[in-house]
């Protein structure tokens, strides 16, 4: 399995302030990585520093190539779709044309037809909604907007910023399994940020967990979770 | 315990530096006007009455965080009240001074009373059209204000014999004026009152749940502003010796946000290099063009604004900062 | 009767052109913000380049589509270079910027063209056109099919396209933009590009009536800015809308209340457009923002 996406030492910063220290993890191709901590540990951080949206240094690898120094518009036209925290859906426009914003650096006109049918299938209720606006769905329906428009985009690598926040269980079982069903299927790599640890384990291949800008310790998700020590002192149960 | 020791420059703590400042400062304030002409002295005078103006509008755009376009207003109903009692009332000027203050404090609290209800982009077009009405009413109102044509009175010579020309006893009364009105603003600010505005412009809901009154407080801090503003108004009337309607334009108004955002919005000195900044630029401008003045002026705005986006005052603070930090 | 409904057509007129520098402003507005104050200078330089290639022999429309596509790309060239470097300073701070370019324009187009006020054609024929017994000036029907096609224009162009799409996704989610690969400060360019090619229709349409002379545009200006505040600045309709209301309301106001002249009517207008705003804060279209605390 090659990784994805690479990421050492990686240090990132808030103005003069600094949040990440010599950040290290991986993303294997095909895989599920989820990176997990508790409240202003810097996961949200370390999203948005692979997506350069804040000031970084250190290497970050992405196919091959090094995107630490690229503007976030180029990262994502590379392939690298997320999904912020609070979803980002453009509330005043509709659900439509959020979805068609996440195909906007895509050429080929055809494909992003299916990849519209391909979404409204995998979220129904999206198909529903199409021409309401998108701030007056449900949380649960906005942040299945959110997925579906990064989807919209074809990315190799889906980074995901706490999805289960804020949802009802019911709706986040049917969200897991939705990005579950993606990465089989589609092969589509993901990021998964999550503070819901339980469930970003049952998804997950690989796991690291985080503590005020660094990782403290990783491995495979399935022993992690497993690991009884482990879940009491670092994951709370 | 060790006593943390200040670091000395050049031998002396920044603040014995500071005091040197002071002195220096001091003394050329007041040997200027003995040693520069006529002119110039009543140019300093002007810049100095600029400057309490400034003081008023900063009070309300840089410590209360409401925007007036509007300021202008203010300055001529001081210079209006201050030339109608000298001209038609026979008052000493003098006296006027302190009217024209509680005038301009009235109309600026009744008008702040239902601009509460306008934030942002609305007050400011609402104080806009206060600014664009004034000298439309001024006109109108042609019985005591003279209309177009304005009143003149005529130039103070100064008191108790006093051996200073005209222009610079208005100088040093005007100085007198300025170093009272500031030390007034300056102990409002520090004091209870100041906290309260700082903390209206911060987060109005935090401070009314913290029991600060809102519209008083804002009705208030417009009056002082148009008090400080209209007082400034007054002494230009008595320097100038002139009042027109077409004055107090817009163009004022506008003068005056410039003057308090160069300066730099809330600080007492930002008043100070405001009030230099829209006296003498606009000349250095001409000086530069003499077909497209207002063009570089134009310039003028724009670069300072990049350079120093904080004002003038915002830059000195932070380059002494540096300063201090350097040496250390 | 009849010179109520001729004033509410001349109205109209006028208020197609407020209505077209109302837009500009309320889209400029939602991108940054800010109300560009100098956007009325930019429309009177942009009518003075039309007006030296009338002059220099150039058939009218093909001047008129030439300034729009120089205004465009001057809307652009502002905002990369002169804006640009300014963008993360104090609000205070920028519209100064503003006041900045608002004098370097009116100077430079007083000392390139001269203040002699000049004539500007128009593109319509001079007779008036009668309905019944009321007379229109064509020019003033001219005027408001014009703004009307721009507007359409500009609607379609938002609603139906993906650059209009991405424009109005960056003005309302910057970051969320970039993340689905919007290069947003290009977006915010072209917004000033647009502002600024409406703003030269306006002035192109205007100058016909008022005659061409560097303060040709500062109570148009202020009108806009009065109507788009009316309409509600977050909403372009509503600055449309606002803007049509004022052309009426100025011409009712001026011919119609006894003691008003021609000075005292942009004070009572601007009253009138306040009292509105003491009862909706937010404007009649504007959506009342509400923020978390």
């Amino acid at each position: 399995m090659t990784a994805l996406l690479k990421v050492s030492g990686l240090n990132a910063y808030y103005g003069r302030v600094q949040a990440l220290f010599g950040m290290a993890f991986e993303v294997q191709e095909g895989g599920i990585t989820t990176i997990l901590g508790a409240n202003g540990a810097g996961k949200t951080t370390t999203l948005r520093a692979v997506c350069g949206l804040t000031r970084t240094e250190g290497q970050i690898e992405f196919n091959g190539n090094a995107i630490g120094s690229k503007a976030t518009e180029d990262i994502v036209r590379m392939g690298i779709a997320q999904v912020p925290d609070g979803r980002g859906t453009f509330v005043n426009l509709t659900v439509e044309e959020n979805l068609r914003l996440g195909a906007y650096t895509r050429k080929n006109r055809s494909l992003v037809a299916q990849d519209f049918d391909r979404v409204y299938h995998l979220f129904p209720v999206l198909l529903e909604r199409r021409e309401q606006q998108a701030g007056t769905l449900s949380g649960g329906e906005q942040q299945m907007l959110a997925i579906a428009r990064a989807l919209m985009l074809r990315p190799k690598l889906l980074l995901l910023d706490e999805p289960s926040f804020g949802l009802a269980p019911l709706v986040v079982k049917e969200v897991f399994e939705v990005l579950r069903q993606v990465n089989k299927e589609e092969g589509v790599s993901m990021l998964l940020v999550e503070q819901n640890a339980s469930l970003a384990l049952r998804l997950a291949d690989d796991a690291y967990l985080m503590e005020t800008g660094q990782v403290v310790l990783s491995g495979p998700a399935q022993q992690i979770g497993e690991d009884e020590s482990v879940r009491r002192s670092y994951l709370g149960y | 315990m060790q006593q943390v020791q200040a670091p000395r420059v050049g031998g002396m703590t920044p603040a014995q530096w500071r005091l040197v400042g002071f002195a220096v400062l001091a003394v050329a304030v007041l040997v200027l006007p003995f040693v520069v002409g006529n002119y110039r002295v009543f140019q300093l005078t002007m810049a100095m009455v600029y400057a309490i103006a400034l003081l008023g509008l900063n009070m309300l755009t840089g410590y209360n965080g409401q925007i007036s376009l509007g300021h202008g207003a203010f300055f001529a109903v001081g210079a209006y009240t201050t030339a109608i009692l000298v001209k038609h009332a026979e008052m000493n000027y003098l006296i006027t001074i302190p009217i024209a203050a509680a005038v301009c404090f009235t109309v600026g609290f009744l008008f702040g009373l239902p601009a509460l209800r306008l934030e942002g982009l609305y007050l400011a077009l609402a104080t806009f059209a206060l600014a664009l009405a004034t000298p439309q009413l001024l006109k109108y109102a042609e019985t005591w204000t003279g209309g177009v044509q304005g009143i003149v009175i005529a130039k103070p010579k100064a008191p108790f014999g006093l051996p200073l020309n005209p222009d610079q006893w208005l100088y040093f009364l005007t100085l007198i004026i300025a170093i009272i009105v500031f030390i007034l603003a300056r102990n409002l600010l520090a004091g209870r009152i100041g906290r309260a505005m700082v903390a209206i412009r911060d987060h109005h809901i935090a401070a009314e749940t913290m029991g600060i009154n809102l519209a008083l407080h804002k009705s208030l801090t417009f009056g002082v502003s148009a008090l400080y503003t209209g007082i400034a108004g007054g002494l230009s009337a008595v320097v100038v010796q002139f009042v027109a309607p077409d004055s107090f334009s817009i163009f004022l108004s506008i003068t005056l946000l410039v003057g308090v955002v160069i300066g730099g919005l809330s600080s007492i000195s930002g008043a100070i290099y405001g009030g230099i900044f829209i006296q003498f630029i606009p000349q250095v401008a001409e000086e530069i063009s003499k077909a497209a003045p207002w063009a570089i002026y134009g310039v003028f705005l724009i670069v300072f604004m990049y350079v120093m986006p904080m004002g003038i005052s915002g830059f000195v603070h932070v380059l002494l900062r540096k300063v201090a930090a350097g040496r250390r | 009767m009849e010179i109520v409904i001729q004033q509410i057509a001349a109205g109209l007129a006028t208020g197609g052109i407020y209505a077209a520098v109302a837009l500009a402003l309320v889209m400029i507005y939602q991108a940054t913000e800010l109300v560009n104050f100098a956007q009325g200078e930019m429309a009177m330089f942009s009518t003075y380049i039309a007006w030296s290639m009338i002059n220099a022999g150039m058939p009218y429309w093909v001047a008129f589509f030439l300034t729009i596509v120089i205004s465009l790309i001057g809307g652009v060239l502002i905002e990369r270079f002169v804006i640009r470097p300014v963008e993360d300073a104090p609000i205070l701070s920028i519209v100064i910027v503003f006041i900045g370019l608002l004098v370097i324009f009116n100077s430079l187009a007083g000392w390139i063209f001269s203040y002699v006020i000049k004539e500007f054609p128009s593109p319509f024929p001079s007779h008036a056109i009668v309905i019944g017994h009321i007379q229109f000036g064509s020019h003033d029907i001219g005027s408001v099919i014009v703004t009307l096609v721009v507007l359409a224009l500009l609607y379609v162009f938002f609603r139906f396209t993906p650059l209009g799409l991405a424009m109005r996704a960056a003005a309302q989610n910057p970051v969320s933009s970039r993340l689905v690969g919007i290069r947003v400060g290009w977006m915010l360019a072209l917004g000033w590009g647009l502002a600024a090619a409406v703003g030269s229709v306006a002035g192109m349409m205007v100058a016909h009536k008022v005659f061409l002379d560097p303060n040709m545009m500062s109570g148009i200006l202020l009108y806009s800015f009065a109507a788009a505040l009316l309409g509600g600045i977050t909403s372009p309709g509503g600055a449309v809308f606002g803007g049509f209301t004022v052309g009426v309301l100025e011409n009712l106001v001026g011919s119609f209340v006894p003691f008003v002249g021609n000075e005292l009517k942009l004070t009572v207008a601007l009253v009138l457009i306040i009292g509105v705003l003491l009862v909706k804060p937010s404007g009649l279209f504007g959506r009342t923002v509400v923020t978390r605390v």
